[in-house]
């Protein structure tokens, strides 16, 4: 009996032995793959970080509104924040290689859908940033256009301008991502139906005399002679 | 001749059977039926009258007009002429008529007219406004004499217009392309001006017909350019220019044509007018005086009310034009009274200039910008208004030649700002 548990011990120690001298190689190799990627990462970082600054990224996120946006909420600069995350997705990549190469059951897969979702990941940000770009322009230039009609409330159509080009970009981007994509589609139709339909509901309302003149002026039929004095009485010269 | 690509087949056609010529008398329109016969008539008139043994071609070019403008310009091109009893054509004046494509734009119509000139070999140009109801016979003698005699470059008009006219004029591109390039143009933006054949080839030659400036604010972009080339440069007195009646004046349209224009040659021109340089003569050809005071009926309240409206709702976007200093003198003055309101001169040079150097930046969409300046414009105009209400032609003359002075004063200034420095 004694002689069997002793053998047993004995196999199962050299098991152990014949697996950590399998494992240890594979771990070394992951930190290897760590330390490397780390350089790599960072060397990635650099060369990223000098790119956005060459081509005034920081000037670019601050005509999206994302600067802003980001110092408020007491964040570094667009620039130094695409640094790091490009640094982490870098470094979190090589990771999960020396992860996947220590040979772990059931890792392997989780491993391979992350490295699935980056590109959609990078679609996602792609679309973020370039909607919210799209979402500052229009905004802006309904706000000017609102000003130089004599528009009321031109902060207020900037806003919604602004407001409604946000959720068709988040509700794109959450779908790139697959996260909750039902949901956001459903949460935007319901926002965007209602705000087009207050719209309507206002412009028919509150503005057919603005309506009436707009197509009057686009079509060209002569106007009463009291509005055109009126007009007359307004209009400068200016060239 | 590369150029000739943009005439239609048909058109080339019509200006190969008039052959070469020595005047050619550009009409650019659009829906100008209610003025252009009257206005081919009395060009017609100026060349049989002054030019009689020179060859001449009235060229109208068409951006597509709805209102029959075509077949007025071709009715007034045949009608009998009674210019004088002893006054007759000695060579035969051709009129053709051509719509060009893409329009309605005066720089498309001002090439397709260059290219015309180009292939005629005319030896000079005029180009007329259509919508000129004042133009009289003896304008195309003063736009084309200076060339054809003297042999100058360029000529530009100078116009007798209502104190309270050409305010954009008067308060900006006057002013600043003075200070700027070094030239004392009254009209930078003509209307009617006229051109050596060599000089419009050169227009012609010139990358700009793609892009905006090729076609809006052409006209203004083209007589920077002959000054910053130095060219021989002429103003010919033409007489009383008033506006149209054909509807109420677009001022972020104008802005763009003439603001958008001005910043936009300051970048492409910088080598000219950062360094030094001997100011350039342009004589005035039978100059009078240039201001009229009949009565005008324009409403001050609402360009005040425009200007404080836009201060305050703008504020995100004059935060990334305007310095600091300027926006808040800004501000303090949108919450001034009417009577109390004034937009002083040195405001508004500085304004100006840290516009045009925000454009130059980009600091924002380049377009946003420029529609950022009209409700600033309006505060201007309306002090222009106050100040000159009861002034003298000379008064006005004075308040203009002062505001062109603050322009030169504060020039170093916008240097400081284009290069980044407030």
């Amino acid at each position: 009996m004694w002689q069997n548990f002793i053998s047993e011990l004995n196999r199962t120690m050299h098991e152990m032995v014949g697996s950590l001298g399998r494992f240890l190689p594979r771990f070394l190799e992951m930190l290897a793959l760590a330390v490397i990627g780390w350089l790599i990462a960072y060397v990635l970082k650099a060369l990223v970080r000098s790119a956005l600054k060459l081509t005034r990224f920081d000037k670019l996120s601050e005509h999206t509104g994302a600067t802003p946006l980001l110092r408020g909420a007491a964040l570094p600069s667009p620039t130094e924040m695409v640094s790091r995350f490009v640094f982490w997705v870098a470094w979190l990549g090589f990771i999960l290689i020396g992860i996947n190469a220590l040979g772990i059951v059931g890792l392997e897969e989780h491993v391979s859908s992350f490295f699935g979702f980056l590109p959609r990941l990078f679609a996602g940000l792609f679309i973020l940033f370039f909607g919210l770009l799209a979402a500052s322009f229009f905004s802006r230039a309904a706000l000017l256009s609102g000003v130089n009609a004599d528009l009321p409330s031109p902060r207020l159509i900037s806003w919604a301008v602004r407001t409604m080009i946000i959720l068709f970009v988040v509700s794109m981007a959450f779908e790139e991502l697959g996260i909750g994509s039902h949901t956001v589609i459903v949460a935007f139709a319901l926002t965007f139906g209602s705000l087009m339909l207050g719209f309507a509901l206002a412009f028919g309302l509150g503005g057919k005399e603005l309506a009436r003149k707009y197509l009057e002026r686009r079509f060209g039929r002569e106007q009463p002679p009291n509005e055109r004095a009126h007009e007359h009485e307004d209009e400068l010269s200016p060239l | 001749m590369p150029e000739t690509s943009i005439l239609s087949d048909d058109f080339v056609r019509e200006l190969i059977n008039v052959g070469e010529v020595d005047i050619l008398v550009g009409v650019p329109t659009y829906n100008d039926g209610a003025t252009v016969g009257q206005v081919v008539q009395a060009v017609r008139a100026g060349l049989l009258q002054y030019f009689p043994r020179e060859r001449a071609v009235i060229i109208n070019a068409d951006g597509g007009s709805r209102d029959g403008t075509q077949d007025l310009v071709r009715a007034a091109s045949i009608s009998d002429l009674s210019v004088a009893p002893d006054i007759r054509a000695l060579r035969t004046l051709h009129s053709i008529s051509t719509r060009y494509e893409g329009g309605p734009a005066s720089g498309i119509a001002l090439r397709t007219i260059l290219a015309a000139a180009d292939l005629l070999q005319a030896r000079a140009c005029a180009m007329v406004a259509p919508d000129s109801p004042t133009l009289e016979p003896n304008w195309i003698e003063r736009l084309l004499r200076p060339l054809l005699r003297d042999g100058r470059d360029l000529v530009l008009p100078v116009y007798r217009r209502h104190k309270f006219e050409g305010l954009l004029i008067r308060n900006l591109v006057y002013p600043m392309t003075r200070s700027i390039y070094k030239c004392s143009v009254r009209e930078p933006y003509p209307a009617d001006f006229a051109f050596s054949g060599t000089l419009g080839s050169r227009f012609l030659a010139q990358d700009i017909w793609t892009q905006d400036q090729g076609r809006y604010g052409t006209e203004l972009w083209l007589t920077l350019s002959a000054i910053v080339e130095r060219c021989k440069v002429t103003q010919s007195f033409l007489g009383t220019k008033t506006r149209s009646e054909s509807g109420p004046a677009d001022l972020v349209k104008a802005m763009r044509e003439s603001a958008g224009v001005l910043f936009g040659s300051l970048e492409a021109n910088f080598a000219a007018w950062s360094s030094p340089r001997e100011p350039l003569e342009a004589p005035c050809v039978a100059c009078e005086p240039t201001v009229s005071l009949e009565h005008s009926r324009l409403n001050r309240k609402r360009l005040y009310q425009m200007f404080a409206f836009g201060v305050s709702e703008l504020e995100p976007v004059f935060l990334s034009i305007l310095s600091s200093p300027t926006h808040e003198a800004l501000k303090r003055l949108a919450k001034l009274p009417e009577e109390r309101f004034s937009y002083p001169e040195e405001l508004w040079v500085r304004t100006v200039y840290e516009f045009a150097a925000a454009y130059h930046k980009a600091v924002i969409g380049r377009d946003h910008i420029v529609q950022a300046l009209v409700p600033l414009f309006r505060g201007r105009a309306f002090t222009f208004l106050t100040e000159n209400r009861d002034a003298s032609a000379d008064q006005v003359e004075a308040n203009i030649e002062s505001l062109c002075q603050a322009f030169e004063q504060q020039k170093p200034y916008l240097l400081e700002v284009w290069n980044g420095r407030k």
